[in-house]
């Protein structure tokens, strides 16, 4: 069984991002960038697919800029068998439902049985692509998994959900988001990213895939910034302003 | 014909406050408004939606497959009755985000996640980077399908007269098995919706000093747990606690610090709480720079102090 991997190198969730001069996008120059942790834990879960002997390969794929490619050595280094760089003509411009559009022609390519990518990348906080894609392949899905047991031509998933867990059976070929619970990622030791350098990328063209935008950001802003709060000198102070001033007591 | 489509939530009390919120979002459209109650709903939360002030139609789908929707039945739905309407929107929960998008894809238009400002027909303004950066965004789809941010909408009125219709409900799709819901969490709140969040840092030192200092007063309060990153990844608290651009975004009425440094992506998941209380014993923490009410201070001291101030 194959599993395909899709990831996204985003800005590090450690930095503090503002917004461009011009106030239409955000400033990514000289700015530290890594793989969207949640499509780690997507990367980590197919590796221990593989270590467990229910899948035989894993492919990781990524879209964007030619500096994307980083992400795939991270996945190299991570220990996946095959990445491949789709090539697009204008990656800054795609929205989520072109990204799966792309993807779709990934996966039409390299037939895997299951998608597995994180349930949101933390730039755009979209949440959107993993359902795209099974929308699109017309595949059932399972979103912000937490827990994954693949059994023959099925999977059982448990799913986070708004106050609890849902547990669902689907079919495969599948796409799965996954959660921050399901696993913590392993870390990439410096050998290993070393002769990550040294493997091929694969590429894939998928400039003639009919993947226009219909979303358009035309201004990127600070929020207003919250107002200078005080400080107390004692628990009895603090308990009589959260009482009577900010009235949530 | 030009209307506006609302996906209800409701639980086992009736409507969910975030489909209240939801519906006056709705009416930006200046449209006629309708809400689509999913499964074999209990008769309060369909009486309940029939009076949501200024909704047309409640349309019910009254199938037991329904009633803990799949993505894949829910949005054969959506698509039988979606001719109907220009804008399909849900709140921002586990289930709009999870059946919106497949359902715009399958409607090849694009999707807007979160909004927390409509500009109608097809603008909006919605968080991006854990809500660091806000970007206005243009839909030019046809159709335009949404989550919103409930909480950012005041709940409409009880006072309305909405005609209720039955609305045929397309086979369930074998693929896709519903085994089970679990409501986890004990008795404490959920970390998301909660309206009062304690959270500790780092500082807590242990998992055993974290549930004995910071439990009573989570208790007291009926507030959620939350942990920072570095207490998790310390192993003081499990993943589910995690609170931040990582972990679960907050917007709790009043959000309790304790130790916490402040670091970027921790700020991020809490900046929309209303009040934000810090107590850390370093005067330098960030998290000061956010805090309405800051106390310089040890935890171990303010927590049992506070927990007991709040008894009386």
């Amino acid at each position: 069984m194959k599993v395909l991997v899709a990831l996204k190198r985003v800005v590090d969730f450690n930095v503090r991002v503002r917004p461009t001069a011009d106030g239409l996008g955000v400033e990514t120059a000289g700015v530290k960038m890594s793989v969207n942790p949640f499509d780690e834990n997507a990367i980590e879960e197919a590796l221990r697919l593989k270590e467990a002997g229910k899948a035989t390969e894993i492919v990781a794929v990524t879209l964007g800029a030619s500096t994307s490619q980083e992400g795939l050595r991270h996945a190299l280094a991570m220990g996946v068998d095959r990445v491949i760089y789709g090539e697009v003509a204008a990656p800054e411009a795609l929205d989520s439902l072109a990204v799966a559009k792309l993807l779709k022609a990934v996966v039409e390519a390299e037939q895997p049985q299951i998608v597995l990518l994180g349930k949101q990348a933390i730039d755009d906080d979209a949440g959107q692509t993993a359902q795209m894609l099974a929308a699109l392949l017309d595949w059932p899905q399972a979103v912000a998994v937490s827990k994954l047991t693949v059994e023959g031509n099925a999977a059982t998933v448990v799913r986070e959900i708004d106050g609890g867990t849902e547990t669902l059976n689907i079919d495969l070929p599948a796409v799965i988001s996954a959660d921050l619970r399901l696993n913590d990622p392993r870390f990439v030791k410096l050998p290993n990213l070393m002769m990550a350098k040294k493997k091929p990328i694969g590429t894939q063209d998928l400039s003639g895939v009919a993947a226009a935008p219909s979303l358009k950001t035309l201004k990127v802003a600070e929020p207003p910034p919250r107002a200078a709060g005080v400080k107390v000198s004692s628990v009895a102070e603090l308990v009589e302003k959260l009482k009577n001033e900010a009235g949530v007591l | 014909m030009s209307a506006v489509l609302l996906i209800a939530e409701f639980d086992a009390s009736g409507l969910k406050t975030a489909t209240r919120q939801s519906a006056r979002a709705a009416q930006n459209w200046n449209l006629p408004v309708d809400v689509l109650v999913l499964g074999t709903a209990n008769a309060a939360a369909l009486e309940q939606a029939q009076k949501l002030s200024g909704v047309r139609k409640v349309l019910h789908a009254n199938a037991a497959h329904l009633t803990h929707p799949t993505a894949e039945d829910a949005t054969k739905l959506l698509q039988s009755i979606a001719g109907d309407y220009n804008v399909v929107l849900a709140p921002h929960t586990s289930q709009g985000k999870n059946i919106l998008p497949r359902f715009a894809a399958l409607q090849d238009v694009g999707m807007i996640s979160e909004a927390l400002e409509i500009n109608a027909p097809n603008s909006y303004v919605r968080p991006i980077y854990a809500g660091n950066l806000l970007a206005t965004v243009d839909n030019k789809a046809g159709l335009q399908v949404l989550t919103v941010r409930a909480s950012r909408w005041k709940p409409v009125d009880a006072d309305g007269n909405a005609e209720l219709v039955e609305v045929a409900a397309p086979a369930a799709d074998s693929r896709v098995r519903f085994i089970s819901v679990d409501h986890a969490g004990g008795e404490r709140p959920e970390l998301s919706s909660a309206r009062v969040v304690v959270t500790g840092g780092r500082s807590l030192a242990s998992a055993e000093k974290f549930e004995a200092t910071l439990g009573p007063l989570a208790t007291q309060l009926g507030a959620a747990l939350g942990a920072t990153r570095a207490a998790v990844d310390a192993g003081y608290a499990p993943n589910e606690l995690q609170v931040g651009q990582t972990g679960t975004i907050v917007a709790p009425e009043i959000y309790f610090a304790f130790g916490v440094s402040g670091a970027i992506q921790h700020l991020a998941g809490i900046k929309d709480s209303r009040v934000i209380v810090a107590v850390n014993i370093d005067p330098e923490a960030m998290i000061f720079q956010v805090a309405d009410y800051g106390l310089v201070a040890d935890l171990f001291d303010v927590v049992p102090e506070l927990t007991a101030a709040l008894q009386k």
